[in-house]
C-alpha cells in the first residue's frame, strides 16, 4: 500500500509538472510592453512554485512508503516537534512569499499608479450585454457628451453608446465594433459599463480590467506587434457572456490614421 | 502531568456530574426529529449535506456535459441552453459552498464529535442547536425550489455581483429564482450565526476537567477557530443579502447606479457595484476557511493517529490556525484586483495574500514531519489525510500566483482560478470530509466501513480529481476565462476543447466512483463488521466511550483528562499509545 501510494502521488506529479514544462498549454502569445514583464514574473514564480510542488509532492510520496508498518520497522521516536525548525521553515517561506510579491509589484505601479503618457491614442471602451463599443474623439480630441436617454442598442454604434450629437464635440465622435489601434503607441483607455459588470479582456495584450457601471476607469497598454487580437469578456454578464467578443486590430500609425479618416468621412 | 485521581482506573471523575443532563427522548420525533442531542443533529447535517453534494455533483456533470456536446438532447431534461448553463453553475457553487463545504465539517463532524473530545454531555445550548439545523434544512429547500419557479434558477453565479444579480431584468432566472437564492442564503447565515455561537459557548464552558486549550485535539481547534470565523462572516453576509433584496424588491440603490439594460433606463441611482464586492469577499474568503479549517484539523488528528506518532509542532499548528483565522479577515481584496478598486490597495491585500500562505506552509511542514520516523498504517481513513495533504500543497501553491496582482491580469476570471479553488476549497476539503467519514464510521454506526472498496474508491477519486482540476490550470493560463458555455466564439480557444473533453471524461469515471462511497456507507451501517470501541487505538475521548455513544456521551461520567491529545509511542507506556483520560501513565503533554 506504501509504495501504492508513492506510484500515484509521483506520478500526478510528475504528469501535472511535466505539461507546465512541456509547456503543452502555455499563456498566449504576448504582443504589449507590460507581456515580457508579466511574462517573467509568471515564470519565476512558476519555477518556484514548481520546485516546492514537486520537493513537498516527493517527500510526502517518499515518507508515506518509508515510514510505512512494517515488522523491521524501526522504533517510533516519541517526539512533539522541533522548534528550531519551525522557525526555519517560517522565516524561509515569508521570505520567499513576500520577496516574490514585492518584484511582481514593480510592474503593476508601472501600469497603474502613472496616468496615461502625452501623445497616446485616448479610446473609449463601452460594455453592454453582450458587445463591445470603441470611441475615439475625432479631430478636437474631445469626447462629446453620451446619454443615457439616447441609448439603443439595437441600433448599434454611436446609438448604442447613447452618443448626443446636439453636443458640438461628439460631432467627429467615431464609435466601432471592431478596435484599431496604431503600433507601438500607448492606448489611453477610459471603461466604461451601461448595464452590468464586464471585464474587457484582451490575453495577447496581457490586460484585463473590469468595465463598471457608474465608473470611468482609466487605464494604459501598449501594443507592440501588428496583429488581430481577440477581445473577451471575463467577467459573468448574463446569458450570452461567451459570446461577447471583439477584435482589436494592431496596424502601423499611417493604417490607422487612413482607417480613422475613412470612418469620419463616413459619418459627413 | 502526575496522575491526581489514581484511584480510578477509567480516569473518570466520580464527584463530576453532567451539567446538562437531560433523560434520553423515547418518542420517534424527539429522538431523531426534532432532537436535542449533538450527536443526531451532526447526523442530520451530514446527511443534508450528502444530499446537497449528490445535487451539486449532477449539476457539474451536467455543465460538463454541455460544455462538450451543447446540443445533446438529454433524457428528461432535454438540451441545455447557454443560460440553464449559467443557471447550473449559480447553483453548483452556492449548494457546494454552503450546504456542503460549510454544512458538513462543521454542522456534521463538528456537532458530533466537539462535545464528545471536550468530555462534554452535549453543545451549550441544544434547544439552539436543533434550530440551526431545521433553519438550514429550510435553506436548502428554499434554494431548491429555485429551480422550480418560472424564469428557473439564477444566473448569476454563486458570487451574485450586482447589478447582474440586482436587476430583475438583466437575465432568465433573475425574477423569483433570484430572490429565492438570496433569501435561501440569508436564512443559511443566521443557522450559521446560531451554530457559531453554540461552538464557541461549547469550547469555552463546557470542557471536561484536565482539559486545558492546549490540551484540545486539532479538530477542536480547527472547529472553535471556524466558529469565530463563521460568527464574524455570516454576519456581514446576511446584512448584504438583505440590501440586495431591498434594491431587487424596493427600489433602492445600494448596489445599482444608474444604468441603462437593453435601452431601458432602470430607476436606481448612485449605488455602487464594488461594495457588493466588498462585502461578499469580505464574507467569501474567511469562507474558503471555514470550509477547509476542519479538513486540516481532521488531517492532523489523522496523520498523527496513523503515524503512531505525536502530532509535529502542536502548538505550532495551533498558532498557524490562529493565523489562517486573523489573516484570513484582512485578503478579501485579493478577488477584486480587477475590479476597478484603488491600484494602491491592490498592494496591501497583496502582501496580506502571500503571509497567510506562511501559516499554511507551517502546517504543510508539520504534517509531513509528523508522517517522517513514525510507523505509517494504511487504513482508510489514512489514505484520505494523506490525499488532504497532496491536494492541499497542490491546491495551495496556485495561490501564490493569483496573489500577485500583476500575475493576476492574465490569470483572474480564468479556469485558471476555477482549478485553484476546486483543488484546495472543494477536494481538499472533501477529502477531509472522506477521511473523517472512514475514521469516525465505527464510532458513529457501531460498524466497519469495508476496508478493499475504501481503497479503490480512494484511488479512483485522488487520480480522477486530480485529472479533472489540475487541467484547469492549463486552460486558465492559455487564456480560457470561467463561466463560458462554449468555447467556439472565440479562436484562440479552439485548441483547447480536447483537454476540456478530457476533463469530461475524467468527471464521468471520478462521478462513477463515488457510488462506490455511498454504497459502502449504506452496506456497512448494517452489514459491515461489529466495531471495536477504538478499533484505530486512538487517544481522544471518543473513543473512551461506547460505541455508538450514550445519549449523554459518557454514560452518567464526566471524564477527567491528563494528557494532550496525541500521546503515540511514549517510551515506557505499555502500549504505543497513551489515551487523553489514562491516569496511570506519567507523559510531559
Amino acid at each position: 500500500m506504501g509504495l501504492a501510494l508513492l506510484a500515484i502521488i509521483w506520478l500526478i506529479t510528475f504528469f501535472s509538472t511535466y505539461f507546465f514544462v512541456a509547456k503543452t498549454w502555455w499563456l498566449p502569445h504576448g504582443a504589449s510592453t507590460a507581456a515580457a514583464f508579466i511574462d517573467n514574473q509568471f515564470a519565476l514564480t512558476y519555477v518556484l512554485m514548481g520546485v516546492v510542488f514537486v520537493a513537498a509532492q516527493g517527500a510526502l510520496g517518499l515518507f508515506v512508503w518509508q515510514y510505512r508498518d512494517r515488522a523491521d520497522a524501526k522504533k517510533v521516536e516519541y517526539s512533539h516537534g522541533n522548534v528550531k525548525l519551525e522557525v526555519v521553515w517560517t522565516v524561509l517561506t515569508a521570505v520567499l512569499f513576500v520577496g516574490l510579491n514585492l518584484m511582481g509589484s514593480n510592474v503593476w505601479a508601472r501600469e497603474r499608479f502613472a496616468p496615461a503618457e502625452s501623445g497616446s491614442v485616448p479610446v473609449e471602451v463601452t460594455g453592454m450585454q453582450f458587445a463591445w463599443y470603441f470611441r475615439y474623439p475625432g479631430a478636437d480630441g474631445k469626447f462629446g457628451a453620451t446619454s443615457p436617454k439616447l441609448m439603443d442598442p439595437s441600433a448599434g454604434n454611436e446609438a448604442a453608446v447613447g452618443l448626443d450629437t446636439s453636443d458640438p464635440a461628439a460631432k467627429d465622435d467615431v464609435v466601432t465594433g471592431t478596435m484599431y489601434l496604431p503600433v507601438n503607441r500607448q492606448v489611453d483607455l477610459r471603461l466604461r459599463a451601461v448595464d452590468v459588470i464586464h471585464s474587457f479582456f484582451v490575453p495577447n495584450m496581457r490586460f484585463k480590467q473590469d468595465a463598471v457601471p457608474g465608473l470611468e476607469i482609466r487605464m494604459h497598454f501598449t501594443p507592440t506587434e501588428v496583429g488581430d487580437y481577440e477581445i473577451a469578456c471575463a467577467e459573468l454578464c448574463g446569458l450570452g457572456h461567451y459570446k461577447m467578443h471583439g477584435m482589436l486590430k494592431v496596424v502601423s500609425q499611417e493604417d490607422f490614421d487612413k482607417w480613422l479618416a475613412a470612418r469620419e468621412a463616413e459619418k459627413q | 502531568m502526575v496522575a491526581q485521581d489514581a484511584h480510578d482506573p477509567h480516569g473518570n471523575d466520580p464527584h463530576a456530574h453532567a451539567i446538562h443532563a437531560h433523560a434520553a427522548p423515547t418518542s420517534f420525533i424527539r429522538k431523531y426529529i426534532f432532537s436535542l442531542d449533538h450527536k443526531v443533529i451532526g447526523l442530520q447535517y451530514y446527511f443534508l449535506a450528502l444530499a446537497a453534494v449528490f445535487v451539486g455533483m449532477f449539476l457539474s456533470l451536467l455543465m460538463r456535459i454541455h460544455m462538450i456536446w451543447p446540443t445533446a438532447n438529454l433524457p428528461l431534461i432535454g438540451e441545455i441552453k447557454p443560460e440553464t448553463y449559467l443557471s447550473l453553475l449559480t447553483m453548483h457553487g452556492t449548494i457546494m459552498v454552503f450546504f456542503v463545504l460549510t454544512t458538513a465539517p462543521q454542522g456534521g463532524f463538528g456537532n458530533y464529535f466537539l462535545p464528545i473530545q471536550i468530555g462534554a454531555p452535549d453543545m451549550a445550548f441544544p434547544v439552539l442547536n436543533m434550530l440551526s439545523f431545521w433553519t438550514t434544512f429550510i435553506a436548502f429547500m428554499v434554494i431548491l425550489a429555485a429551480f422550480f419557479v418560472t424564469g428557473g434558477a439564477p444566473l448569476h453565479g454563486w458570487t451574485g455581483y450586482a447589478p447582474l444579480s440586482a436587476l430583475q431584468s438583466a437575465g432568465p432566472g433573475e425574477q423569483l429564482g433570484a430572490d429565492l437564492w438570496i433569501t435561501s442564503i440569508a436564512i443559511f447565515c443566521v443557522a450559521s450565526l446560531m451554530g457559531a455561537l453554540n461552538f464557541i459557548t461549547t469550547v469555552l464552558d463546557l470542557r471536561a476537567k484536565g482539559m486545558t486549550m492546549m490540551r484540545m485535539p486539532l479538530t477542536v481547534w480547527a472547529w472553535f477557530i471556524t466558529a469565530i470565523l463563521g460568527l464574524l462572516a455570516f454576519g456581514v453576509l446576511l446584512s448584504a443579502g438583505i440590501l440586495l433584496l431591498l434594491d431587487r424588491n424596493l427600489g433602492t440603490s445600494f448596489y445599482v447606479p444608474l444604468v441603462v439594460v437593453n435601452g431601458q433606463i432602470m430607476g436606481h441611482k448612485g449605488g455602487s457595484p464594488l461594495l457588493w464586492q466588498h462585502l461578499f469577499w469580505f464574507f467569501g474568503h474567511p469562507e474558503v476557511y471555514i470550509a477547509i479549517l476542519p479538513g486540516m484539523g481532521v488531517a492532523s488528528q489523522l496523520l498523527s493517529t496513523f503515524s503512531r506518532k505525536p502530532i509535529f509542532g502542536y502548538k505550532a499548528m495551533v498558532y498557524a490556525l490562529m493565523g489562517i483565522g486573523f489573516l484570513g479577515f484582512m485578503v478579501w481584496g485579493h478577488h477584486m484586483f480587477m475590479s476597478g478598486m484603488s491600484p494602491y490597495s491592490a498592494f496591501a491585500f497583496s502582501i496580506m495574500t502571500m503571509a497567510i500562505g506562511v501559516p499554511s506552509a507551517i502546517k504543510t511542514f508539520n504534517w509531513l514531519g509528523t508522517i517522517r520516523g513514525g510507523r505509517v498504517r494504511f487504513q482508510t481513513p489514512m489514505l484520505y489525510a494523506i490525499g488532504f495533504v497532496s491536494l492541499f500543497v497542490s491546491g495551495g501553491l496556485s495561490g501564490p500566483f493569483l496573489a500577485q496582482p500583476v500575475l493576476d491580469i492574465p490569470l483572474h476570471d480564468t479556469a485558471f482560478v476555477v482549478g485553484h479553488f476546486h483543488l484546495i476549497m472543494g477536494v481538499a476539503a472533501i477529502f477531509g470530509m472522506f477521511a473523517a467519514t472512514y475514521y469516525w464510521f465505527p464510532k458513529m454506526f457501531g460498524r466497519m466501513m469495508n476496508e478493499k472498496w475504501g481503497r479503490v474508491h480512494f484511488f479512483l477519486t485522488l487520480a480522477g480529481t486530480y485529472a479533472i482540476f489540475m487541467p484547469m490550470h492549463y486552460l486558465g493560463m492559455a487564456g480560457q476565462p470561467r463561466r463560458y458555455s462554449q468555447f467556439t466564439e472565440l479562436a484562440y480557444l479552439q485548441h483547447l476543447i480536447p483537454l476540456n473533453r478530457f476533463m469530461t471524461y475524467a468527471a464521468f469515471v471520478t462521478i462513477a466512483a463515488q457510488f462506490i462511497f455511498v454504497i459502502n456507507l449504506f452496506w456497512s451501517m448494517f452489514k459491515g463488521p461489529k466495531a471495536s470501541d477504538n478499533p484505530w487505538e486512538a487517544t481522544t475521548l471518543e473513543w473512551t466511550t461506547a460505541t455508538p455513544p450514550p445519549h449523554d456521551n459518557f454514560g452518567g461520567r464526566t471524564p477527567v483528562v491528563y494528557h494532550g491529545p496525541y500521546e503515540y509511542s511514549v517510551t515506557g507506556a505499555p502500549k504505543d499509545y497513551v489515551m487523553q483520560n489514562d491516569p496511570a501513565t506519567v507523559t510531559s503533554h
